[in-house]
């Protein structure tokens, strides 16, 4: 019998939360940038300081931390399936295990960084 | 006309090879599986399965000319434009994502694993009458679609998910299976059916591309079958 | 030589319908129980089956009475189906259905929620009085596929051990002729191995392929009869062979008798339904052996369609879209891909094809094979060790003619009836017999002889000779000096296969080592097939001479017994002693 991945480092440790993790993702994700493009559309005349106010506001202040989360959400999900799928033993042998763990660690360590990133810049004022 | 074939023998063979054969069709639009026939007849050492030779026992799914189907009811003229008439040659090849065994001979050991995962067969706590269980023709009706499978392992087969991790992700054939049970009203076992189905691999590495459904030789659906289990796992986990 | 040994307490060859009904009651008492099967069990033939199982469940007529489908099924062997085995069949039925509706098989429904039962040929209410029954349990066109995967998942559930993909090559006896097992060959890698148990059961289905045109899977090779036959083992009315009404013309696969039983008909080239003349209160509903010869009848009389004028339609477009599509889905798919016909518009051409072996290895209800004292002759004696179930077995239910639906009844019934027969007699401690070197050896010999052979005509050039043989001069009609050239030709086949040449003697999934070993079996069925045909010098059931016409019941009410041995045909009585009911006299059979 193969075994070609083990699924410990699944996001919900379960196939219908990661499932709805990436729907729920992808609808903020897809909301947020409706929302940002009617308001675009809205604003022909947009000049920076409209521009800070609106993104300054406490609702798009929550909304873009949604989004970022939701970015970060749905990466991890996708990049995992497709960890899982191509990173095994049928292309890397014995240090498949190995291999997938380091690149999601990567993966993992680079979203974190966009996450902390992305709260500071929203919430940091200035 | 040309016809090309996957030969590979382990007791000979180091590597598999395509190997042609000319084959006199008499400009017939037979089917796969008779110019098989015709082929065996002049090489027997050819292997491939083969048994009811109409398409109800699936022994005979393999990939023709790049798509899976069963030899045996897919007639030339079907397989791509100019094949029949010889302009074109047949190309055969094993089930892609299982290991051959011979030829056109695949070992099917994790096709069937998977098969049996789902806990394929009616369970009914409930102490069985004298007579039939009462089913009604709508909830009979539900299992159409579901319960005409072959396991020929053509859909499995052509499912990426399938070819990537074929022992934890339970495949199209399997999961439709599993969804007959669910939907038989003669089934009680729903909840620890579902449980089973829960973890990211067994089901949800389907991601709807729908590979399954372009190549089931019976025309039926998995991937909506698949949904249907997803909208049950739904229901059932909030 | 040695070779591996594996026991078991039962060991079953074949996994049809009736293998699997037979290891899943010996696996659910817990014995240890190997299915042998060359095939994975859900290819084996059964999964063709389709218009249905006859039995009398009263879901279509809460009267109905299990009594008139034993009537039925009497009338329908010609009298020479046994009415002790016909009375245990029809009785037990309707439990063995129902125990498949609690297996999980998906039976069409009724309003009631009752299973779905459709007329057939040959049924009866009320003994032959009260017209037209529907008696046949169906899943829709699919019911031997919903059948056998069901068997298949009950024996998963059940835990029987499954050799899929092993060919049984050789019964293996004793000094004293009693049974010990079977020499099986590992498709996959080439391995030679003896299953030694304590009851052998075959379940290894019919022989159509002797013949070049028929509705059998190209699995269906006789394979049991073979091995019995090479046994010095008797087979039992052998040359019954119903050929089926509706067979595609030109592709040999089977149209349901449930489209007739659903409203569909007959027409020859001029558009005439004519079988109300044939049979003008059965018509188209007629038992199989009447409907083929009367078909054969058209076409030979010049009403055949076609450029040839050789075969008739089977109409079906006057039923609706919706009737076709929800009760005759399979057939509408078959017709399209094989006759290139939509018979939602058009008829289907179809012949009378090669369909079912009534004849195959004596054994009573509970599947003990039975052989006779002096060969062709004498007091029945038991083959210890030997049980049959299913086409393969003669018990005999079907006698000269099977009525539609009965065959997957056959299935279940006797598969059940064997499997507790022998739960019981395993409880009761059942002998082992011991085979020496020397009985396994001769039992090796056969596939010896293929892998030793040097050179020779090919497998498949004689195979081709052989079934054209058997369509030429053992077909629907059958005629005396044209038989015995036809035995004389197998007589000569026979010397040339035993010098045939297998080429490839690989030993991973060697698909021509398996061919050659199952050309044998063929040769074995044929031959005993033409020396019963010639020997009965009678019409009977599908057994039709030109040269005797009419029922003789005075010598050949009774079985013919065929004996390898001598090549002699023999007779043995047929049971007229039903346990419950009156004995069914013999009467002219008119539909």
């Amino acid at each position: 019998m193969v075994t070609r991945v083990t699924s410990v480092t699944s996001l919900g440790r379960n196939g219908l939360y990661d499932w709805l993790i990436q729907r729920v993702s992808a609808v903020v994700i897809g909301v947020y940038f409706i929302g940002m493009l009617a308001y675009l559309i809205a604003q022909p005349n947009l000049d920076y300081g409209t521009w800070k106010a609106f993104i300054g506001s406490v609702p798009m202040q929550i909304a873009t931390t949604l989004l970022v989360l939701s970015v970060a959400a749905h990466t991890w999900v996708g990049l995992w399936g497709v960890t899982t799928d191509y990173l095994t033993s049928l292309t890397f042998g014995k240090s498949a295990t190995g291999v997938r763990l380091v690149v999601q660690m990567v993966i993992a360590l680079l979203l974190l960084v966009y996450v902390l990133w992305g709260l500071v810049t929203i919430w940091g004022g200035a | 006309m040309k016809v090309s074939i996957y030969r590979y023998n382990p007791d000979t063979d180091r590597e598999p090879t395509m190997k042609e054969y000319d084959v006199d069709t008499q400009g017939k639009d037979l089917m796969v599986l008779d110019v098989l026939n015709l082929v065996k007849e002049m090489d027997p050492s050819l292997g491939f399965r083969r048994s009811c030779r109409e398409g109800v026992c699936g022994s005979d799914g393999m990939n023709i000319n790049g798509k899976n189907g069963l030899a045996c009811i897919t007639s030339l003229s079907s397989v791509a434009p100019g094949v029949k008439e010889g302009k074109k040659a047949l190309v055969l090849r094993p089930l892609p994502g299982l290991p051959v065994v011979r030829d056109l001979v695949v070992d099917m050991t994790m096709f069937y694993n998977q098969y049996e995962k789902v806990q394929p067969y009616l369970q009914n706590s409930t102490p069985a009458p004298a007579i039939e269980r009462l089913q009604s023709p709508e909830e009979r009706a539900k299992l159409d679609g579901l319960y005409e499978c072959i396991l020929c392992a053509c859909c499995s087969t052509s499912c990426p998910s399938f070819w990537w991790n074929p022992d934890k992700f339970l495949g199209p054939a399997a999961l439709l299976q599993g969804y007959r049970f669910l939907a038989d009203s003669r089934d009680n076992a729903t909840e620890e059916r579902l449980a089973r189905l829960d973890d990211p691999f067994s089901l949800f590495r389907c991601h709807g591309i729908m590979n399954c459904v372009s190549v089931c030789p019976k025309g039926l659906n998995p991937t909506r079958a698949i949904g249907h289990i997803r909208s049950m796992l739904l229901e059932r986990g909030i | 030589m040695s070779i591996r040994t594996i026991t078991f307490d039962a060991i079953v060859v074949g996994g049809g319908g009736a293998g699997m009904r037979a290891s899943l009651q010996m696996a659910q008492s817990g014995f240890k129980t190997a299915l042998i099967s060359k095939v994975f069990p859900t290819r084996s033939h059964t999964v063709s089956a389709q218009g249905g199982i006859t039995c009398a469940i009263a879901s279509a007529d809460p009267n109905d009475d299990w009594r008139w489908h034993m009537y039925d099924t009497v009338k329908g062997s010609d009298y020479i189906g046994d009415q002790d085995a016909i009375e245990y069949m029809c009785s037990v039925g309707p439990e063995a259905v129902f125990e498949l509706d609690h297996m999980g098989l998906p039976f069409s429904r009724t309003e009631e929620g009752r299973i779905y039962q459709r007329p057939f040929g040959g049924q009866s209410k009320n003994f032959g009085e009260g017209g037209q029954a529907a008696r046949t349990c169906a899943a829709a066109d699919r019911t031997g596929h919903a059948l056998l995967h069901t068997l298949y998942q009950q024996n998963l559930k059940n835990g029987t051990q499954v050799y899929s993909e092993w060919y049984a090559a050789e019964l293996v006896k004793d000094g004293q002729g009693n049974v010990c097992g079977v020499i099986a060959i590992c498709i996959e890698t080439g391995e030679t191995v003896f299953f030694k148990a304590k009851a052998t059961v075959f379940a290894t289905g019919g022989s159509g392929r002797i013949y070049a045109s028929t509705t059998n899977a190209l699995i269906n090779t006789g394979d049991g009869v073979g091995m019995a036959l090479r046994a010095g083992l008797p087979v039992q009315d052998i040359e019954m062979w119903q050929f089926h009404p509706t067979g595609i013309a030109g592709a040999g696969v089977l149209v349901t008798e449930g489209c007739r039983g659903e409203g569909g008909y007959l027409i020859n080239k001029d558009g005439e339904r004519f079988m109300e003349r044939y049979a003008p209160n059965a018509k188209d509903l007629a038992s199989r052996d009447v409907v083929a010869r009367s078909m054969m009848m058209e076409i030979l009389d010049g009403r055949g369609a076609g450029p040839d004028g050789d075969h008739v339609f089977l109409k079906l477009d006057h039923l609706g879209e919706e009737v076709l599509h929800s009760r005759l889905p399979g057939i509408c798919e078959l017709a399209i891909t094989f006759a290139h016909t939509d018979p939602v518009k058009e008829p289907i051409p179809v012949v009378p094809t090669c369909h079912y072996m009534m004849g195959g290895i004596p054994t009573n209800v509970h599947g003990q094979a039975i052989r006779l004292a002096n060969g062709h002759e004498g007091q029945d004696q038991f083959v210890n060790g030997l049980f049959a179930v299913g086409e393969v077995a003669c018990v005999s239910v079907h006698g000269a003619n099977r009525l539609g639906g009965n065959s997957l009844l056959d299935l279940v019934v006797f598969g059940r009836a064997a499997g507790l027969f022998i739960e019981d007699a395993l409880r009761q401690g059942m002998t082992q017999y011991e085979p020496s070197n020397d009985d396994i050896d001769q039992a090796l010999s056969r596939v010896r002889r293929w892998d030793d052979s040097k050179g020779g005509e090919s497998v498949a050039s004689l195979r081709k000779e052989l079934q054209s043989t058997m369509q030429n001069h053992f077909g629907v009609f059958r005629k005396g000096d044209l038989m015995h050239e036809g035995v004389s030709k197998l007589a000569e086949l026979r010397e040339r296969v035993a010098k045939a040449h297998l080429e490839d003697k690989s030993q991973s999934f060697n698909t021509a080592r398996v061919e050659a070993l199952e050309l044998d079996n063929l040769l074995e069925v044929a031959e005993a097939t033409a020396i019963a045909a010639e020997g009965r010098k009678e019409s009977r059931g599908a057994h039709a001479r030109y040269d005797f016409p009419d029922r003789d019941d005075e010598n050949w009410l009774c079985h013919s017994i065929y004996d390898p041995l001598t090549k002699q045909l023999g007779k043995r009585a047929v049971n007229f002693e039903p346990k419950t009911v009156d004995t069914f006299q013999p009467k002219a059979r008119t539909y």
